[in-house]
């Protein structure tokens, strides 16, 4: 905004308004890191209180890494999350393009059929989704977690990537095909290079339930070789006693990797924005 | 080396035609201008040419052979956008030289024809840019220049000048006719403008509604319209035209009359008026008058007046330069 349009109390408030937000937001995680740093009195005695060095302690770290296989969690959750979100951007790019770019019969129903997923929640299938998977042999796999990740994040990934791939200047798809660029030079070579920013998005709004998922691993994938970090940290919450220590030092830790990936997308997602505003 | 023949081109997107029977027929080294309103199909035209769209029916022939079922790549042909359509990732050389990389042209050969376009297109300072870091006018000699290195049958052009601004534009436009003049290939321009396609055409072809109206030399087209809409669309201020009746001519439904082909005079003439404006362009002076006898009226004199508005004056047309159009829009010979 222009410093003259700028009114001092308005750009007041609405930073104020952005910082209660940010304050709201964070609050749930500052507490569990903070928390994830003392012993446990001192999480029950002043659970909002930052360590001190009478109450700092690594005990949960110490049991995450001892108890269970928590790596190996890391890396299941990694496989599932990075195939999945490499398998929705592909085909729901592809999709898209196709639905975008080509006049065919029916493809106005076919969007919509395409979109309906992002209205209804694909969990209401668990029990046919359970059944196909008991059937086809893949309870207890990685693929299993990565097909319904896969089915669940392309609704919206066909949905935000085809109205961008409209967008796309159709001279310069002709331009491609003048040139003697196959469709599928042309969707590579020109096209997704161009929705970038529309790529990022999308991984980003994927990424994000398919890592703090705790529904599926739990009843396609629940042995020990193919547990996910949301998973292995339920093992510290019992019944009767949980190890919050414990909880909150993986839940700490998980917090980690997303957050890498989101800061890799995210810049891509600046820079798609940035450069196509110079044009 | 580049001869088209069009046959009943038709075109209809579901119900809508939006061609409706095309026959033309362009000779080798011609530059032939496809003009007209917007929704006229023009544009529509060039890429069924181009092999962008596919026509509902008709036949196209490049050089004598069918190529309705041929993809665009390999029609021998070249296109200009619009919108320049450059490959964003790639340098201004490797632009001008994907289309011969993707036929399987050996590198020796494509360095060749890129210098020799470059060469002719001042583009040797820019051929390791992007695009992005170009201006508008350079960008849309790269275009050419990536149509010019294909050495096509055919060069397409679509509106190539509407996103450069005026002074450019006319530039561009010298670069163009240059640019035919010495490659003598034979081109196909579509445009809204009728100032460019009387400058650089050799056969316009004005379209309206999917259909071809004339087809004829720039003079030609200018001499003698074969219908109010030709007479309408060619020449700058448009034609004036009268009822017949207000004139009490017979045997004709509508007179036209072009601005500069009247004459003014404070003292007498045919038709006594009122000056509501007046435009001073410097060579010519353009007045708007409302006669007693036809109406609103555009005059366009050469060099300056001295004209106000509210000023009474007398028009008298050229009588030879009249155009007499029957019920049918079509003109009478």
């Amino acid at each position: 905004m222009s410093k003259a349009r700028a009114a001092p109390l308005r750009t007041a408030l609405i930073h104020l308004a952005l910082i209660a937000y940010t304050v709201v937001a964070l609050f749930p995680v500052f507490l569990t890191v903070v928390n994830s740093f003392k012993s446990r009195n001192a999480i029950f005695r002043e659970p909002m209180a930052v360590p001190t060095p009478s109450t700092f302690s690594l005990v949960g770290y110490e049991t995450v890494l001892q108890q269970g296989d928590f790596i190996g969690y890391f890396q299941n959750s990694l496989v599932v999350t990075v195939v999945s979100i490499a398998l929705v951007l592909l085909f729901g790019a592809m999709a898209a393009f196709a639905l975008s770019e080509y006049r065919f019969r029916g493809n106005t129903l076919l969007g919509l059929y395409l979109a309906l997923g992002i209205m209804i929640p694909i969990r209401l299938g668990t029990v046919a989704i359970l059944q196909g998977m008991v059937a086809a042999g893949l309870v207890n796999t990685l693929t299993s977690l990565i097909l319904v990740y896969t089915a669940q994040g392309l609704p919206l990934a066909i949905f935000i990537l085809s109205e961008f791939m409209r967008t796309v200047s159709d001279d310069l798809k002709n331009a491609g095909r003048i040139d003697g660029l196959s469709e599928y030079a042309i969707f590579f070579r020109l096209v997704l290079p161009l929705v970038r920013p529309a790529m990022a998005t999308v991984a980003v709004f994927t990424m994000i339930p398919i890592w703090n998922d705790l529904w599926f691993p739990l009843i396609l994938a629940p042995g020990e070789a193919t547990k996910t970090v949301t998973l292995g940290a339920q093992m510290f919450i019992g019944q009767f006693v949980t190890n919050w220590n414990a909880v909150l030092s993986a839940l700490s830790l998980a917090i980690l990797p997303v957050m890498v990936l989101y800061v890799i997308f995210s810049r891509q997602l600046i820079r798609g924005i940035t450069s196509g505003a110079v044009k | 080396m580049g001869s088209l023949e069009l046959k009943s081109i038709r075109k209809a997107f579901g119900t809508h035609e939006v061609l409706k029977g095309i026959d033309l027929e362009v000779k080798d080294g011609e530059f032939v201008i496809f003009v007209g309103p917007s929704g006229c199909g023009k544009s529509t035209l060039l890429r069924v040419i181009a092999g962008l769209e596919d026509a509902t029916s008709g036949s196209v022939r490049i050089d004598g052979a069918e190529v309705v079922n041929t993809p665009p790549a390999k029609r021998g042909i070249a296109m200009v956008f619009q919108s320049y359509a450059l490959y964003p990732h790639l340098n201004v050389k490797d632009n001008m030289g994907l289309g011969l990389k993707q036929a399987g042209t050996e590198r020796a050969e494509i360095d060749t024809r890129v210098a020799k376009a470059s060469a002719m297109l001042s583009l040797d300072p820019y051929l390791a840019r992007r695009p992005a870091e170009l201006s508008g006018g350079q960008r849309q000699r790269v275009a050419i220049g990536r149509a010019i290195v294909r050495e096509p049958k055919l060069f397409l052009f679509d509106e190539p000048l509407s996103n450069l601004d005026a002074a450019l534009r006319v530039q561009t436009r010298l670069e163009i006719a240059g640019l035919h003049r010495r490659l003598k290939a034979t081109m196909i321009y579509v445009t809204h403008d009728q100032v460019e396609a009387m400058t650089l055409a050799d056969k316009i072809v004005v379209l309206n509604a999917g259909a071809i109206e004339q087809i004829g030399s720039p003079m030609e087209l200018y001499n003698r319209p074969a219908n109010i809409f030709v007479a309408g669309f060619i020449g700058s201020p448009q034609m004036n035209f009268i009822p017949a009746e207000k004139l009490g001519q017979s045997g004709a439904k509508t007179i036209g009359v072009r601005p500069e082909h009247i004459a003014l005079s404070r003292e007498n003439g045919a038709w006594k008026g009122r000056v509501i404006h007046v435009e001073h362009l410097g060579a010519d002076t353009i007045v708007y008058l409302e006669t007693e006898v036809t109406g609103l009226l555009t005059v366009r004199l050469f060099g300056e007046h001295r004209y106000a508005p509210d000023d009474v004056v007398y028009a008298t047309p050229d009588k030879a330069s009249l155009h007499r159009f029957d019920t049918n829009d079509r003109a009478i010979a």
